[in-house]
């Protein structure tokens, strides 16, 4: 039984016409002075597009930033694996893009599962973006007269992505990082690369440092800050096998869950649909190939059940675009949840390709064919330099086989409009968060909320809260920074002491196995139940058997990592759990018990429609369930139809 | 053109190790088994780790992330070559079907005075952040942006500027060049910014700020080799140094800043 929390959850939005929301919420917004700007201190975590862009911002305003990240240099966060672009609804096309068409696909792509007013601030935001972003000097693809160009994505019907060849991610990223970087050389941010932070520190009720570990020197640090901004990204990697870098993890997040912080929609994973497929046990990790692919490719398998000719062999008549088939208007830029269950269940029915028979063909023959060769180069070289080194096949002479993937999550730490944690001064940015994309995130949409998230609403919001609350100046020794120092040192410690047989790589593998087998792409109430079983049970096996070598002292990748699996081993229980009290069918959140005939999501909006917030309540206790009731007025609710 | 069959390998590793920056260090030999030809270099270096730990002995720490040739993390020295023998590859990139059963691999971490050892094969590239701080950036605060189709860019100028930006600053320019010189990487910014109108109004100061801090930080001289743009992953074009010289001698001689 779930404990359900009396009191429902706000989310503090504006009111009146949802065009002008955002600027009544500015002109709410009590304002610091730019002269006590600099008597403040920010900590921001995380360097990716939220985490950098907020950085620059807070810092440009006058604030004192201090920044953090787990890598050796903020620009190389998981940002800068993003491929295929960036929406923003400049209708540059003129093809009847608008803020609103923007807003409206991102609600309906999300299923209603999204807070209508925080979309259509993104939707709004989204044309600064770009502009920030050029001023920068982002490279962003142009015509031959030398406007900006855009392509399309899944999921919409206009062209609204810009995009810089296969490499958005990375250039967008280089945009925020060098605006840091200017920073730091004016003082304005100070950078702490190579730290983990472990533990968030609550002061009479309001967020006010963090605790790090240095993982070049395992040295413990507490900084006192005047607001903490989690921009630490998404927890795919409790799958194992997932698109995000070695490192994403949910430690941040979870600790300051484990504070209060309340986690919302953590079942709200996506599995991203093109994914070069597993070729073995010694998979380590999952490489995207951009949706953006699907401009060009045609998504098929063969009419016939284990037909193993070369695709080559096998005529026009004989092969299943079932895409093309299933969702007609849309065709091979169905959105993403969508389009991954359809590839299963082609496969799961006998007809996939390949030598496990777990992948379909994503053909640009006909692309080649009627655009030449060089058109498809100059769009996806570098994707089709990287297809061919990771499988030995050559794209521009075979079609590409792919699979599906753990790719992003919408679930994350619940935020107000204002980007605020339900304890107070935490705020959560970007994939860290879970308010704009509801159960299903539309490609080209992740870079558009870090960005908006960092450059144009955090430096609105977190002055607020320091002028609001009128903070005060406190000092590290006070007992709650000692209290969390020592709770970080001695959760390291008890990894080090387990002394066991079993290495932490065992541990995550097999955490993955059980997320994906169970709380995939299809989950139902068995499985669901048999996961959580398991996951407690292995929870324990690795408390009692993990083995890590070394000290931790030192630098220690095997520390930092058994770490992080910790975590993962509490929160994919939190997963499963939310997974299993949501009994409808919605986006990435597909229950086998709910859906229709023809096997798409069956959406219960009657018992449903709400987010789900969860309040920790001890590991071995049932959390607490908050509720925020979701309205749809300007995106009223509808059937999510792509055919 | 179709894959060919995976294969089993059985290498022998010789891996420098080092517990420290302050430590000597060496080159240590392991067995690897049964190493199939459809896995990444790193996950190779996985497989070891796991053998070590199993063992008892304490893992070969290594860089990596993204493991998709992105994030720029990832980088040895590979046989004597940076980032190993494919060409435009990083590391994590380059896959054991280039190896063949019984050979021998040496992987050393990048050698540079500019990158000191942290440990084993994880190197401190943070001289690259500082040179990127001297000047590598417009500014322009957030919020102050003009429209972003105001200044149009040409098809070609983009695509210069796109493939100058390409740089992922891994740090194999450095590591292969006799002189552990970081022109190719400074040139890549320098070049990326100088190529667009928004560019301008820093592009003086911008190179003379950049190329003194590159000096500061003890990276050598350039003497055109040419190693750097074999080695680069991200395929930078040495073309890229001569428009860095031009920069540096146009704003040297004629810059008021």
């Amino acid at each position: 039984m779930v404990t359900v929390a009396d009191t429902p959850l706000d989310g503090r939005c504006p009111d009146g016409n949802i065009a002008s929301r955002w600027d009544q919420r500015k002109r709410d917004l009590k304002l610091v002075a730019p002269n006590n700007k600099r008597k403040y201190t920010v900590i921001v975590v995380g360097t990716g597009l939220a985490g950098g862009s907020a950085a620059a911002s807070l810092a440009e305003l006058g604030y004192n930033v201090l920044s953090f990240c787990i890598q050796d240099s903020p620009r190389r966060a998981h940002s800068i694996a993003a491929q295929g672009g960036i929406n923003a609804a400049k209708n540059y096309q003129n093809d009847g893009d608008s803020v609103w068409r923007l807003f409206y696909d991102t609600v309906k792509g999300g299923e209603w599962r999204a807070r209508e007013s925080n979309v259509y601030r993104l939707a709004t935001l989204s044309t600064s973006i770009i502009d920030q972003c050029v001023a920068q000097g982002v490279p962003f693809a142009r015509e031959y007269g030398g406007t900006l160009t855009n392509r399309s994505f899944g999921g919409a019907q206009v062209s609204r992505t810009f995009y810089c060849g296969g490499q958005t991610g990375q250039q967008l990223l280089l945009g925020a990082y060098q605006a840091m970087m200017r920073q730091v050389s004016g003082g304005g941010i100070k950078l702490f690369t190579r730290r983990e932070m472990l533990d968030l520190v609550v002061v009479d009720g309001i967020a006010r440092g963090i605790v790090t570990r240095d993982l070049v020197t395992g040295k413990y640090e507490t900084f006192v800050s005047d607001a903490v901004v989690l921009c630490t990204g998404g927890y795919g990697n409790a799958y194992y096998l997932s698109t995000m870098a070695k490192t994403c993890n949910v430690t941040a997040a979870w600790r300051c869950h484990k504070r209060g912080a309340y986690f919302a929609n953590p079942c709200f994973t996506q599995i991203h649909p093109t994914c070069i497929p597993v070729s073995g046990d010694h998979q380590s990790k999952l490489t995207l190939m951009s949706e953006s692919l699907r401009n060009d490719g045609r998504v098929w398998v063969p009419k016939t059940k284990g037909d193993t000719r070369s695709p080559d062999q096998i005529p026009e008549d004989e092969r299943d675009y079932y895409l093309e088939r299933r969702y007609p208007s849309y065709g091979n830029l169905a959105p993403r949840d969508v389009s991954s269950r359809a590839a299963k269940e082609r496969c799961d029915a006998g007809f996939g390709v390949g030598p496990s028979g777990m992948s379909v063909y994503l053909d640009f023959s006909k692309a080649i064919k009627e655009d030449g060769e060089s058109v498809i180069r100059e769009k996806y070289g570098n994707l089709f330099h990287m297809y061919e080194r990771i499988t030995d096949e050559n794209p521009y002479k075979v079609p590409m086989r792919i699979y599906p993937a753990v790719h992003y999550t919408m679930g994350g730490l619940w935020v107000d409009y204002n980007l605020q944690s339900n304890l107070p001064g935490l705020y959560v940015l970007g994939e860290a968060n879970f308010s704009d994309h509801g159960a299903n995130r539309l490609g080209a949409s992740a870079l558009m909320q870090g960005l908006a998230d960092g450059y144009f609403v955090i430096p609105y919001t977190v002055g607020d809260h320091i002028a609001t609350r009128k903070v005060k100046p406190i000092s590290a020794d006070r007992p709650e920074f000692h209290e969390a120092l020592e709770a970080a040192k001695s959760r390291t410690a008890a990894i080090l002491n387990v002394k066991g047989t079993h290495s932490t790589e065992h541990f995550h593998r097999a955490l993955g196995k059980i997320m994906w087998d169970h709380v995939g792409m299809a989950r139902n109430e068995k499985g669901l139940l048999h996961a959580i079983e398991q996951i407690k049970t292995l929870r324990e096996q690795f408390w009692h058997d993990v083995k890590v070598i070394g000290s931790g002292e030192t630098l220690n990748q095997n520390l930092e990592h058994a770490g992080r699996v910790a975590d993962f081993l509490e929160f994919a229980e939190l997963l499963a759990r939310d997974a299993l009290y949501r009994d409808e069918s919605c986006g990435g959140h597909f229950r086998e018990e709910h859906q229709t005939e023809e096997g798409e999501c069956e959406r219960n909006d009657a018992d449903f429609s709400y987010v789900s917030a969860w309040e920790y309540q001890g590991i071995g206790t049932e959390s607490i369930l908050h509720k925020e009731p979701l309205t749809f007025v300007d995106a009223p609710f509808g059937v999510r139809s792509y055919k | 053109m179709n894959h060919v069959a995976s294969k089993n390998l059985n290498l022998t590793l010789k891996i420098w190790r080092q517990a420290g920056p302050k430590q000597p260090g060496g080159l240590k030999t392991y067995q690897v088994r049964g190493i199939s030809t459809d896995m990444s270099f790193l996950e190779m270096l996985d497989v070891l780790n796991e053998q070590l730990i199993a063992s008892g002995e304490e893992p070969v720490a290594f860089d990596h992330d993204c493991r998709e040739g992105i994030c720029g993390t990832c980088g040895v020295v590979i046989n004597g070559q940076a980032h190993g023998p494919d060409s435009g590859t990083t590391t994590c990139q380059l896959h054991m079907r280039r190896f063949h059963d019984g050979d021998t691999i040496v992987i050393e971490p990048w050698l540079a005075k500019a990158f000191p050892i942290v440990r084993d094969l994880i190197v401190d590239r943070s001289a690259f952040d500082r040179i990127i701080q001297a000047g590598g950036f417009v500014s322009v605060n957030t919020g102050n942006a003009p429209e972003a189709n105001t200044t149009l860019v040409p098809h070609h100028v983009q695509q210069d500027a796109m493939n100058a930006a390409a740089c992922i600053g891994c740090g194999a320019c450095v590591a292969s060049c006799k002189n552990a010189s970081a022109m190719l990487f400074v040139s890549a910014k320098v070049s990326h910014l100088a190529s667009l109108p928004q560019g301008q109004a820093e592009r003086s100061k911008r190179v003379l700020n950049m190329v003194a801090t590159m000096d500061a930080e003890h990276f050598g001289n350039c003497t055109n080799t040419g190693e750097c743009e074999a080695a680069c992953p991200a395929k930078i074009k040495l073309s890229n140094i001569a428009q860095l010289n031009r920069e540096y001698m146009k704003a040297a001689l004629l810059s008021k800043e």
